[in-house]
């Protein structure tokens, strides 16, 4: 039963061949047992959850129901959940209580899906390895010394070795997409505005997005109709109609228009995530798509302007760390400015805190127009590039990384060539687009990814191709050994 | 041009981070190599081009002057590592 997907497990409940109660306490036990060597989860919530299961078995017995009423989820930590514990990987928050639900955590309670725990992900979602988590490292099931990928790599880890069916992650420069890949499932960054910020613990606030981490695009597809749509409580939210996500998912993609950039398959590409990509497109080929090169010449710059507006965001959004109203607190502190700057250096960790200095840095009086300007009229010089090539197709298709997951230490104490690795993802962020990472194959017993990235609100068009890709590939089928 | 060791000292105080002494050489480096890589931005000609704030061409929405909130003050600052008759406490300020 635990390899179920979403949709399996929906019409399980239906048939009544299993209750939510013994689904949950299946996947508390997973959980339990696994955590141990992968680190996925910080918080696991035995009890709320199958006091919660225990209801949903009520509600489907007397039909007060929704198709996902009992279903076992993830939530990343990331996201506040009301009287539970809600760290964002950090020491800072090691002892928050969250005193209210994210509105995405809200939606998913109130259709009936039940929280497991909270997943492991890098301090502050800063990383793309997992490894500066306070919690220590998540390992990756497909291979315990590798990575995850980051920074939601906890629940990336969580749904490929099945602890659980699905899960939620955040995206500001790759997070969701990244480990998506580097773990085999399938991930999905809608576009900016899509899905409500409210409650999720800000990182780069024009850059940060939550979405679905699943085992397919069909399922991707059940919890992007429950967590999208505008929210009053997020200025940033769009007011703008969903739609039903599953309704064109078999929907024939012949004749649709595939670019594929040309600086996405240049010289830092590992050749054998080249082959596997090519080999993928080939197949969305067979389905009658059509391919045609493309252009983003400022592909490599997005780099350097993500690396300015992230950090500046970072370093305003986390200024609200200061020891007083919640998080660390350092002891004895003998004036306000020590309680500040000892609180955040005890409570933040090495890569936090290089970013908000980094982001203090570029913000800074005399360096302003430099950098942050500078890095906006970046921003938009990558987003009407972006612009122009959806004038002549309707997706991008491209490798979701340049190689397959790394091993635990080998870019920890690198930062650069960490950052660069985000070369494919950090664009669609700066640009706002939805973009969706689906298993494509492996390399050594690793998984690849490739990522569609789609127009404004097309995200029904990207769970559309992934799925109809997923209908004639297995990739996304496959289960890391000892965990089947 | 690097980030030297008082151009650190100087962002941790505006960071409000407590950098210890031992830790300024390896940061002024990591920062150099950082500000390194942003650079390279410089290779693009931006006149003429407007700063791109948010990805989405955005509004600021009114709402009515209406309490929404209830009072939670003690929820939230049940949070709090150190609190009196309801206010948060700070080291003294005013002598």
């Amino acid at each position: 039963m635990h390899q179920s997907t979403l949709t399996e497990l929906s019409s399980a409940l239906e048939l009544k061949k299993i209750s939510s109660e013994e689904l949950t306490r299946m996947y508390i036990e997973r959980c339990k047992k696994h955590n141990n060597s992968l680190n996925c989860f910080i918080t696991i919530s035995e009890e709320s959850a199958i006091h919660k299961a225990k209801i949903a078995d009520k509600k489907r017995a007397s039909g007060d129901c929704t198709p996902l009423t009992g279903i076992p989820i993830a939530q990343k930590d990331i996201f506040c959940v009301n009287e539970i514990k809600t760290t964002c990987g950090s020491k800072m928050l090691s002892n928050f209580i969250a005193p209210y639900d994210a509105t995405l955590v809200k939606r998913m309670d109130e259709n009936g899906f039940i929280m497991l725990g909270k997943t492991n992900m890098d301090e502050f979602a800063m990383g793309s390895s997992n490894e500066t988590s306070f919690f220590g490292p998540v390992k990756n099931p497909w291979n315990v010394s590798c990575v995850p990928g980051g920074s939601s790599g906890g629940s990336a880890s969580a749904v490929a070795a099945r602890l659980c069916p699905a899960a939620t992650g955040t995206d500001t420069g790759g997070s969701i997409r990244q480990p998506a890949s580097f773990c085999g499932i399938t991930g999905l960054k809608p576009t900016y505005g899509r899905v409500s910020r409210y409650g999720m613990i800000a990182f780069a606030s024009s850059l940060d997005q939550g979405g679905p981490m699943t085992q397919t695009a069909e399922d991707a597809a059940l919890i992007m109709n429950v967590i999208s749509g505008f929210d009053k409580h997020d200025s940033t939210s769009v007011d703008k109609k969903i739609e039903d996500y599953t309704k064109s998912l078999n929907n024939s993609i012949k004749g649709l228009k595939i670019g594929l950039p040309k600086q996405y398959f240049e010289e830092n590409l590992n050749s054998e995530v080249a082959d596997i990509t090519e080999a993928s497109i080939k197949e969305l080929e067979k389905l009658g798509a059509k391919c045609i090169d493309v252009d983003l010449p400022n592909t490599e710059l997005s780099i350097p302007a993500y690396y300015v507006v992230a950090p500046a965001e970072c370093s305003s959004n986390l200024s609200r760390y200061d020891g007083v109203r919640f998080g660390h607190r350092c002891d004895n502190p003998k004036d306000l400015i020590d309680l500040y700057s000892r609180s955040r250096q005890e409570g933040f960790g090495k890569e936090v805190k290089r970013r908000i200095m980094i982001g203090t840095y570029v913000l800074s009086a005399g360096y302003y127009d430099a950098y942050y300007l500078k890095a906006q009229k970046v921003r938009q010089i990558i987003s009407d590039d972006f612009k122009k090539v959806f004038k002549n197709v309707d997706i991008l298709a491209s490798p979701t990384t340049t190689g397959t997951a790394f091993q635990l230490n080998e870019k920890l104490n690198d930062p650069i060539s960490m950052y660069l690795s985000d070369i494919y993802t950090v664009s669609a962020n700066l640009a706002g687009l939805p973009a969706i990472s689906i298993p494509s194959g492996f390399i050594d017993a690793l998984p690849v990814g490739m990522q569609l990235i789609g127009n404004y609100f097309q995200e029904s068009l990207l769970m559309n191709v992934a799925h109809q890709y997923q209908k004639v590939t297995d990739w996304h089928q496959k289960i890391p050994s000892g965990y089947q | 041009m690097s980030i030297d060791k008082s151009e650190v000292q100087k962002i941790a105080l505006l960071a409000r981070l407590a950098i210890g002494d031992e830790d300024i050489t390896s940061i002024s480096k990591e920062l150099t190599d950082i500000v390194e890589l942003i650079k390279t931005m410089n290779s693009v000609d931006t006149t003429d081009i407007e700063p791109l704030a948010h990805p989405l061409e955005l509004f600021s929405r009114l709402r009515t002057d209406e309490v929404t909130e209830t009072d939670q003050r003690e929820n939230f600052q049940a949070n709090s590592a150190e609190t009196k008759d309801g206010y948060y406490l700070v080291p003294k300020v005013i002598e």
